[in-house]
C-alpha cells in the first residue's frame, strides 16, 4: 500500500505529514489526541543519515511532547549497503535510533510498529522490533535477506531456498508466518483505525514475543530455553 | 531435487571390555567448524563405551569404525559415551580430539 | 600473550574468568540443539554455538556469555539467541555486577532465518534492559569473525565495548557489500581497506568502543575488569549529546573530496596527529592518540 494512502485512511485526508525523500513524518491527530508518525518510503534503505532523521524526531517527542504515541510506518530494504555508511559507525547510528526509542517507551510512550509493505533486517531491527510491539498490513514482506544473497552465504542452492520460502515457517516471508512466531503482534486488516486504536490500548510494554511464539506454535523452543536459563541452579 | 543434501549421516558404535572411567564432569572438546568436530564425554550406565557420530560427510563409515577402533585400543574406556558432531574432519583430527577429551577426564583442566 | 583470536570461545572463558569459577547454565550435555540446522542436514553443536552462565572476575559476581566464531559464524539462531535473552534475564533478577558478552557473530544465523531476526530484536532488547536497570554490560570484540549485522547493533547498545586491533565491529561484512554496490564501493579482499573502516583502531579513534588492547586475553581480562564500574545510564541528555556526536559525521565528505581515503581524514577531523601512520602504529601508541 502507499503511505499516503495507509496515513489518509488512519487518519483522514488531511493528516499533515509529509515525505522527505525517502523519510516520512508528521503530527497526526487520532482520536482527538496528537500522534508523531516517524516512517519510510520507497523501500528506503536505512544509512547513519535515515537513522539520525528518525532518531531526531522520537528524541524531539520525548523532550518537547511527554506521553504521546509513536507510530513507526516501515517501509525498508534493509541497511544501506555502502562503505562510508559503515566507517561512519551505522551501527552505531541504528543502536541510537533504537536507544531513543526505548527511551520513549520508558518514558511512557507507547511505540507501534507497522510494516505497510517491506521490512528487511537491519533495517527493521532498531525500528518495528524494538517498539511495545509491531504489527503488519496483510500484503506486507518481512524477511531476513534476499535468496540469491541468502544462497552465496550459506552455501545453500536457490532453488532449495526458495522451496523453503514457501513452505517453512522459518524462511517464508509473509506475515502471517511472523505472526505465529511472536514476531508481529497481528495483521491489521479491514478496519485499520479500529486496529491501531486496539495497538495504542494493548500493546505489551514487556517483551513477550517468545511467549507468543510458543503458544502460537511458530518458534516453540525460545520461550522454554529462556525458562531454563532462569531455574537453573 | 537432487542437488538437496541427503541428510546427516549417523554412526553408532559399542566397545566392551574396557576400564570403568567412573564418574566425572561431562567434558567438551572441538568446534563444529568446517573440518572439524566437537566431541563429548560422559559417564554412562553399564560397562560398554558407547559411540554416537552425527556427521555431514556421508559415506564414511568404515573410516569411523576404524578410527574408534583405534581409539578403543588406546583408551579401552567403560561406562563411557561419546558423542560427535562432526563437519568433515581428517582421521587425524578426529584421533586427536578423542584423545584430547580422554585428557580432559583425567584430570586436564577444561 | 595468548592470543584471544586464536582462542575458541570456551578458551577464552577459561583465561578470563577467575580460575574455576565458571558455572555454565544449558551445558553441552543437556543437548538443547537446533532442530532448524537438523532439518537442513547441517551439524549441530551442542551448545548452539554460546556457552553461558556465572562466573567471578576479581572476585565481583559476573554473567557471562561468549560465542563460538567457529560455529555458524556465531550466527544468532533460535536457541543461541534465547540463551542470551534467558542470561540477560536472569541478570536483572540476580543483579550481577556486569554482563559479559564476547561477542564473535555476523549476525542472524541466515540457516535460521525469521527465528533469528526475532532472537536478535530480543537479545537487543533484553540489553537495554539490563542497562537500564543500572547493570553494566560489557562486550569484548576481539574474534576473528569480527561482530556483525545485528550482534553489530547489539554490541552498540552495551555500556562498554573493549576491542582488540584485530578485532571488526561493523553492521554489514565487506563481501556483502561489494557484492551489492561493486569492488569499487568496497574491495572485500584490501584488507587495510578493511580494518580502516571496520577495525578496533578506527572504532577506537572515533569513539565506537572505549577500550583498545592487544590481541591478548589477559589484556582482555584486565579491560574487562576496569569496566565493571562503569555502566552509563541511557538518559535524554547521553542521547542527545550521542547524537550531536553522530550528526557532526555527516560533514565528513565522500572519499574523492577527501583526499582519496575518507578513513584518515576522519582521523584527522578527529584531532588525530599524523593520521596516515595510524595502520602502522602499535596498539599502545593509538591509544594515546585519542582524547578520554
Amino acid at each position: 500500500m502507499q503511505w499516503n494512502s495507509l496515513v489518509t485512511q488512519l487518519f483522514g485526508p488531511y493528516h499533515g505529514m509529509r515525505a522527505a525523500g525517502d523519510f516520512l513524518q508528521g503530527e497526526v491527530m487520532f482520536d482527538g489526541e496528537p500522534i508523531t508518525v516517524i516512517g519510510t518510503t520507497h523501500h528506503a534503505p536505512i544509512g547513519v543519515e535515515l537513522a539520525l532523521a528518525q532518531a531526531r524526531v522520537v528524541l524531539d517527542t520525548i523532550t518537547r511532547h511527554a506521553g504521546r504515541p509513536i507510530l513507526l510506518l516501515i517501509d525498508t530494504q534493509g541497511q544501506q549497503l555502502r562503505r562510508r555508511d559503515e566507517l561512519l559507525g551505522i551501527n552505531r547510528a541504528m543502536a541510537h535510533l533504537g536507544a531513543a526509542i526505548d527511551l520513549a517507551r520508558r518514558r511512557g510512550h507507547r511505540v507501534i510498529g507497522l510494516v505497510y509493505d517491506q521490512a528487511l533486517s537491519g533495517g527493521f531491527i532498531t525500528s518495528g522490533l524494538i517498539a511495545d510491539a509491531c504489527y503488519a498490513l496483510p500484503e506486507a514482506e518481512i524477511r531476513v535477506m534476499r535468496i540469491p544473497a541468502m544462497a552465496r552465504v550459506t552455501k545453500l542452492p536457490e532453488d532449495k531456498l526458495r522451496l523453503l520460502s514457501q513452505s517453512n515457517p522459518v524462511f517464508a516471508p509473509g506475515v502471517q508466518n511472523y505472526v505465529s512466531m511472536g514476531g508481529v503482534r497481528s495483521v491489521w486488516q479491514g478496519d485499520l483505525k479500529g486496529a491501531l486504536r486496539d495497538a495504542l490500548a494493548s500493546a505489551p510494554s514487556q517483551d513477550l514475543r517468545a511467549q507468543d511464539g510458543a503458544q502460537r506454535g511458530g518458534r516453540r523452543l525460545a520461550a522454554d530455553v529462556i525458562e531454563r536459563v532462569l531455574s537453573a541452579d | 531435487m537432487s542437488d538437496v543434501p541427503a541428510g546427516l549421516e549417523t554412526l553408532d558404535f559399542s566397545f566392551s571390555g574396557g576400564r570403568p572411567a567412573g564418574t566425572f564432569a561431562p567434558v567438551l572438546v572441538g568446534v563444529v567448524g568446517s573440518g572439524n568436530l566437537e566431541v563429548m564425554l560422559e559417564p554412562a550406565v553399564g560397562r560398554d563405551c558407547i559411540v554416537r557420530v552425527e556427521t555431514s560427510a556421508r559415506g564414511f563409515g568404515s573410516i569411523w569404525r576404524a578410527v574408534m577402533n583405534d581409539f578403543h585400543g588406546r583408551h579401552p574406556l567403560a561406562g563411557v559415551r561419546v558423542s560427535i558432531n562432526d563437519m568433515g574432519a581428517t582421521p587425524a583430527v578426529v584421533s586427536l580430539r578423542l584423545d584430547q577429551a580422554v585428557a580432559e577426564i583425567k584430570g586436564g583442566r577444561t | 600473550m595468548i592470543s584471544y583470536a586464536e582462542c575458541s570461545a570456551r578458551e577464552r572463558l577459561a583465561q578470563l574468568l577467575d580460575a574455576d569459577s565458571f558455572k555454565e547454565w544449558v551445558p553441552p550435555v543437556e543437548r538443547v540443539t537446533s532442530p532448524h540446522l537438523t532439518q537442513l542436514s547441517v551439524p549441530c553443536a551442542f551448545d548452539d554455538g554460546v556457552v553461558i552462565g556465572r562466573a567471578t572476575l576479581a572476585d565481583r559476581t559476573v554473567f557471562v556469555a561468549a560465542q563460538e566464531g567457529a560455529f555458524m559464524g556465531g550466527g544468532v539462531g533460535e536457541v543461541h539467541g534465547a540463551k542470551l535473552v534467558g542470561l540477560l534475564r536472569r541478570a536483572q533478577r540476580d543483579r550481577p555486577a556486569a554482563v559479559l558478552l564476547l561477542a564473535e557473530s555476523g549476525g542472524v544465523r541466515l540457516h535460521e532465518a525469521n527465528a533469528g531476526l526475532i532472537a536478535v530484536s530480543e537479545v537487543m532488547r533484553a540489553v537495554l534492559d539490563v542497562r537500564s536497570a543500572g547493570i553494566p554490560v560489557i562486550v569484548l570484540i576481539g574474534g576473528s569473525n569480527g561482530c556483525f549485522g545485528g550482534m553489530g547493533i547489539v554490541a552498540r547498545c552495551a555500556d562498554h565495548i573493549v576491542m582488540s586491533d584485530v578485532g571488526r565491529l561493523a553492521m554489514s561484512g565487506p563481501e556483502v557489500i561489494e557484492a551489492s554496490h561493486g569492488v569499487e564501493e568496497f574491495d572485500s579482499r584490501d584488507r587495510a581497506l578493511v580494518w580502516r573502516t571496520t577495525g578496533g583502531k578506527h572504532r577506537w579513534l572515533t569513539g565506537d568502543c572505549d577500550a583498545l588492547v592487544e590481541d591478548d586475553v589477559a589484556a582482555f581480562r584486565e579491560a574487562a575488569i576496569a569496566a565493571l564500574d562503569k555502566a552509563q545510564p541511557l538518559t535524554l541528555d547521553a542521547l542527545e549529546k550521542e547524537h550531536d556526536l553522530l550528526a557532526q559525521r555527516l560533514h565528513i565528505p565522500p572519499a574523492e573530496d577527501a583526499g582519496g581515503d575518507d578513513a584518515t581524514f576522519l582521523w584527522r577531523a578527529l584531532g588525530v596527529a599524523d593520521a596516515q601512520a595510524v595502520p602502522d602504529l602499535a596498539v599502545d601508541a593509538i591509544r594515546a592518540l585519542r582524547n578520554q
